[in-house]
């Protein structure tokens, strides 16, 4: 294992330090949601973060700082019970059980309502979210296909929704991440039986024009 | 209350329980290694449950003393400057007071909380993003999360044991960690900062981590 790799433990960890990018952080709160042995690693993780939060020197609040927010808290009742009703979260009808919740934020409708472009055994389709750096789709790859062989000008982080692929490297099956670095060869093929749903990010094409350390690892903010 | 009063006790100067900060470190080792938990944190675990049942405002006096000043440094050491800051860390006390009854201090400490809210705002406010995080109440988990510790104090133990576990690692690998949590640099700066190649800084935050992890086996 060189330090040019990224492992899913340096993105559990760089996510609990709040370091990642939306839309990677997307992919490791989606593994979570569906590893639940890995969670357990992630508490670490934050844990290790409030452990060193206790032992920060303590910075100076201004005069007042106190009071001010007392007086807020006393006509709070209101906002109070709207942000309990907003952590309730959306209503749980009409949902695809593929998703989970993370995901769910940013599919809007029915998984069959998104705007899929087909392209032979390959079906993608986007999600809103800022593309400037990063791109996130959902993608099928029908059962038993395979997506074209190529390589990577950036990186490629993919978590599976439903059924299960393999690359030549790894077999990835719901909830495991499969990533793929700029210069693996790869050609991942989906299992026989089923259909196989992905989350996949890539850093888009203008990613690349940044410096070379960048380049070397986007995804942890280097 | 007067709000004179529990002014008095956000800054330290009523009968807080900001004593932890008064032991010299070997005294709060010794008390971890007993497995026994110093006052300080133990009262701070029943000010937020009465925050959460009573809206005790005395009570989130004594949480606001101990944390809105942690919170704000740690805001400032992510870049924000000393009043954004501010406004942000009081956002985040106002968070801790509304979401009280959502804290469980089965599943983790209160500072790792409190941790996360103020890591999602940041996000939030600094970076115009959001923080992507797992629902444990979503139905199509795959299945529950078990609690972290048996008891209420569990989390709170283990959290002191990674205090020490940090505490005991190389001083520059203690350093990395904080800087790679607190700091919004990228790898790259940080490496250049540190006057070290771009691999060693990536390979010795993985050793950091590895020792933590090592240190705590058997524990968390």
């Amino acid at each position: 294992m060189t330090s040019e790799h990224i492992t899913v433990d340096d993105l559990l960890l760089a996510h609990a330090a709040g370091r990642l990018p939306e839309p990677v952080g997307l992919v490791v709160a989606t593994h979570l949601a569906l590893t639940p042995s890995r969670r357990e690693t992630y508490r670490e993780y934050e844990a290790l973060g409030g452990a060193m939060l206790d032992d920060l020197a303590p910075a100076a609040l201004s005069d007042g700082a106190f009071d001010r927010l007392l007086a807020r808290l006393d006509d709070d009742a209101e906002s109070s019970d709207a942000e309990r009703a907003t952590a309730a979260g959306s209503p749980r009808d009409a949902v695809d059980p593929e998703l989970p919740a993370p995901l769910r934020a940013y599919v809007h409708g029915r998984l069959a309502d998104l705007p899929w472009k087909h392209y032979g055994g390959v079906s993608e389709a986007p999600l809103p979210l800022d593309e400037s750096v990063y791109r996130a789709r959902l993608v099928v790859l029908k059962a038993g296909k395979a997506v074209p062989k190529h390589t990577h000008d950036g990186q490629e982080i993919t978590v599976v929704l439903k059924g299960a692929f393999n690359d030549g490297i790894g077999h990835y099956r719901r909830g495991d991440i499969a990533i793929a670095d700029a210069h693996v060869d790869h050609q991942p093929v989906a299992d026989p039986a089923e259909d196989c749903l992905c989350l996949t990010v890539t850093d888009a094409p203008l990613r690349l024009t940044g410096t070379f350390s960048r380049f070397l690892n986007p995804f942890l903010r280097f | 209350m007067t709000t004179g009063a529990l002014k008095a006790m956000a800054d330290g100067g009523g009968n807080g329980h900001d004593v932890r900060l008064a032991q010299p470190a070997a005294v709060q080792f010794k008390g971890r290694m007993n497995g026994t938990k110093s006052a300080a944190d133990l009262a701070l675990l029943d000010d937020i449950e009465k925050v959460a049942v009573e809206r005790d405002r005395e009570a989130f006096a004594r949480l606001y003393g101990f944390y809105a000043p942690r919170v704000a440094a740690y805001l400032r050491r992510v870049g924000a400057n000393s009043e954004a800051a501010e406004d942000l860390a009081q956002e985040v006390l106002l968070s801790v007071w509304r979401r009280a009854h959502q804290f469980d201090p089965q599943k983790a400490a209160l500072s790792t909380w409190i941790y996360t809210i103020a890591r999602n705002k940041r996000i939030d406010a600094l970076r115009r993003e959001r923080h992507p995080d797992f629902d444990l109440d979503d139905p199509t988990l795959a299945e529950g999360e078990a609690p972290r510790g048996d008891t209420h104090t569990e989390t709170e133990m283990v959290k002191d044991e990674i205090r020490t576990a940090i505490a005991s690692l190389p001083r520059e690998q203690a350093e990395l960690l904080r800087i790679f949590y607190f700091e919004d640099k990228t790898h790259s700066v940080i490496a250049d900062e540190l006057g070290l190649p771009l691999g060693t800084v990536k390979s010795r935050l993985r050793l950091a981590v590895a020792k933590l992890r090592g240190l705590l086996e058997g524990v968390a």
